[in-house]
């Protein structure tokens, strides 16, 4: 049987995560991928659906919900389990370390739902790549604006040139052995208490 | 720290208030004394806990007291042995239900004093009509099926003739969703600990009905839970953490520390609530709603009557209860399973040099002391009890079969 015939249920609440999830199977040439974003109605939904695989991210509240759903409901008509209790340890702790658990109906081969794991295992950690990636370039434009508010406060006060400003701060830095973005927000900050006009 | 602490210990829990006794030990120095850097790691639910406890990145946890007994029966997905060398405490939960269901319950004779026998009979009452009149059954919801929420919420139903199963449906709701869920009418009413019950009443759109230290007055609720492989290989720093873990309950349990507590629990990193919150479970006053006020003896034990102290016999009631419910058949294994899983002799070995009250049996009959008592131990005096059951119900240990036989589904 080729890869599209699965029925795959994808539930997460990032939007982003949840379609980059969804562009990876589809790329696998799985058909039948449906994403959820809120777990309100889950029940019918997956009545519905009938799926084969569902793919949910361990950050998800609900998880305790769907287990007990999967091995009560009447909406689940097929036995659901963990997929890790089919797996090797190797691939349980790279799910759990990526953030994401997945459940399979009863009978489903392991070969045919590990290459989904897998998958999602590995775009569930470029997401984490990307969303770190995208913090730090975060805050390095926090730290680039606040050093020019430094610059700005020694160059006024001490009437230096805007260079001799950052060398200082920089010499400041070694010398306490901290970062020059750390002794800006403390300049910044002591302006402010010293004139709160200055650190505005 | 973590240079020179002897032991590093990972420890997960969940955001509720009994989670105190591990929070307390880790930032209130407790556990450094005796020389552990305890990581303490917050978790969104029992099944990443349970995962991650089975694949190894915490070597303990904060557990629903069942919850050990559950991965340790094979009941769950990545069921691993679990071991619980000491409980975090007893009592704490209430049961707590929608303005709508609580005006039917008054039309049909409850009132506001918590009492579970008349509260039970007026919803009985009330499921028996909406039944008649072909509504829609009621919809409870608790934390997790294997949790002493869910057995004790079905024991005050079943005894007071309401079937949890055909009359009232009973859902999984994450904790801190309780309120939002009972205030937009996904359910009827649900059985939690604290701080979520106060957080509906607070919000005006819930009342609390009774609670768990009336149904069954000092029983188990949260449990610390060990991974057996890990206690095996870390003798020495299991036992240091329990003794951190038994100095940071006794601190927890003196109420001149109940402001300051309330503060640390109130922070994001743990329960994200406000501080005027958190007192309830501490006082064991409670606010029911509509302006009533309800002082509870025993609401929450972290320390006193034993509390810590992991009795078989609690572990041999859940068992029960699982039985009861259809979670499992009562098999001479089974049995043996979940006595093993209880480990008052770890306690006790843990709390030796101390020079602390223990108890010297590892069982008791559940529901024998109808008043405080004092009991022989060793080393200092030691008071155990009131636990009785509100239906006048034994639980004998040594009984278990008859016990089992004589439970009835409502």
């Amino acid at each position: 049987m080729a890869a599209g015939s699965l029925t795959i249920l994808v539930i997460d609440e990032n939007r982003i995560r949840a379609s980059i999830i969804e562009a990876g199977l589809r790329d696998a040439g799985h058909r039948h991928v449906t994403v959820i974003h809120d777990v309100a109605g889950i029940a019918r939904r997956i009545g519905e659906i009938e799926p084969d695989v569902i793919v949910i991210d361990l950050e998800n509240p609900n998880r305790d919900m769907l287990e007990n759903m999967f091995q009560l409901s009447r909406a689940v008509k097929r036995p659901i389990a963990m997929f890790v209790d089919r797996s090797d340890q190797a691939s349980i702790e790279a799910a759990v370390d990526a953030g994401v658990s997945a459940y399979v109906v009863d009978g489903l081969k392991k070969e045919r739902i590990k290459p989904i794991l897998d998958m999602a295992i590995s775009r569930f950690n470029a997401f984490s790549r990307m969303a770190r990636e995208l913090e730090e370039a975060r805050s390095e434009l926090e730290n680039r604006k606040v050093i020019d508010r430094a610059k700005g406060i020694l160059m006024k006060s001490r009437r230096l040139s805007e260079e001799a400003a950052y060398t200082l701060l920089r010499k400041t830095a070694m010398n306490q052995n901290r970062k020059i973005a750390d002794i800006a927000q403390s300049l910044v900050t002591a302006a402010g208490l010293l004139d709160p006009l200055e650190g505005e | 720290m973590s240079m020179t602490a002897a032991h590093q210990i990972t420890a997960g829990f969940m955001p509720l208030f009994d989670s105190a006794v591990l929070v307390v030990a880790g930032e209130m120095g407790f556990a450094a004394r005796e020389g552990i850097e305890l990581k303490l790691q917050r978790e969104t639910s029992w099944a990443n806990i349970r995962d991650r406890i089975a694949i190894g990145h915490f070597d303990v946890a904060h557990m629903l007291g069942p919850m050990p007994l559950a991965c340790s029966l094979g009941l769950t997905p990545l069921a691993s042995d679990t071991i619980v060398p000491f409980s975090l405490g007893l009592g704490g939960n209430c049961i707590t239900v929608s303005n709508a269901v609580w005006g039917g319950m008054t039309a049909r004779g409850a009132v506001p004093d918590l009492d579970p026998v008349r509260a039970g009979a007026a919803l009985g009452a009330l499921v028996r009509e909406r039944s008649a009149a072909g509504r829609e059954p009621l919809r409870f919801a608790v934390v997790h099926p294997h949790s002493g929420h869910n057995y004790e919420l079905r024991y005050w139903l079943a005894a007071c003739g309401i079937d949890p199963d055909r009359d009232i449906e009973i859902v999984i709701v994450p904790p801190p969703f309780m309120a939002d869920a009972l205030s937009a009418g996904r359910i009827d009413g649900y059985c939690v600990g604290e701080p979520w019950n106060s957080a509906s009443v607070a919000a005006g759109t819930g009342r609390i009905v009774t609670v768990k230290a009336l149904l069954w007055r000092n029983s188990p609720e949260k449990v610390l839970g060990v991974r057996k492989a890990w206690a095996e290989e870390n003798p020495d720093a299991l036992a240091a953490l329990l003794r951190a873990l038994h100095n940071s309950a006794r601190w927890c349990q003196d109420p001149a520390n109940r402001s300051e507590l309330a503060a640390l629990m109130a922070r994001p990193a743990f329960l994200g609530q406000p501080e005027a919150i958190q007192m309830p479970a501490l006082t064991g006053r409670l606010q029911l709603g509509g302006g009533v006020e309800r002082s509870v003896g025993d609401f929450f034990l972290p320390f006193d009557k034993a509390a810590n102290f992991p009795w078989k016999s609690h572990a041999l009631w859940f068992y029960t209860q699982m039985v009861r419910w259809g979670q499992l058949p009562h098999t001479s294994q089974n049995l043996a399973i979940a006595r093993d899983c209880y480990r008052p002799d770890l306690y006790r070995s843990a709390l030796k040099p101390l020079g602390v009250a223990l108890p010297g049996a590892n069982a008791k009959v559940e529901g024998a002391l109808k008043v405080a008592t004092p009991v022989g131990s060793a080393g200092a005096s030691l008071v155990l009890g009131p636990d009785g059951f509100f239906d006048g119900q034994i639980f004998d240990p040594d009984r278990i079969d008859a016990y089992i036989a004589g439970q009835k589904r409502a």
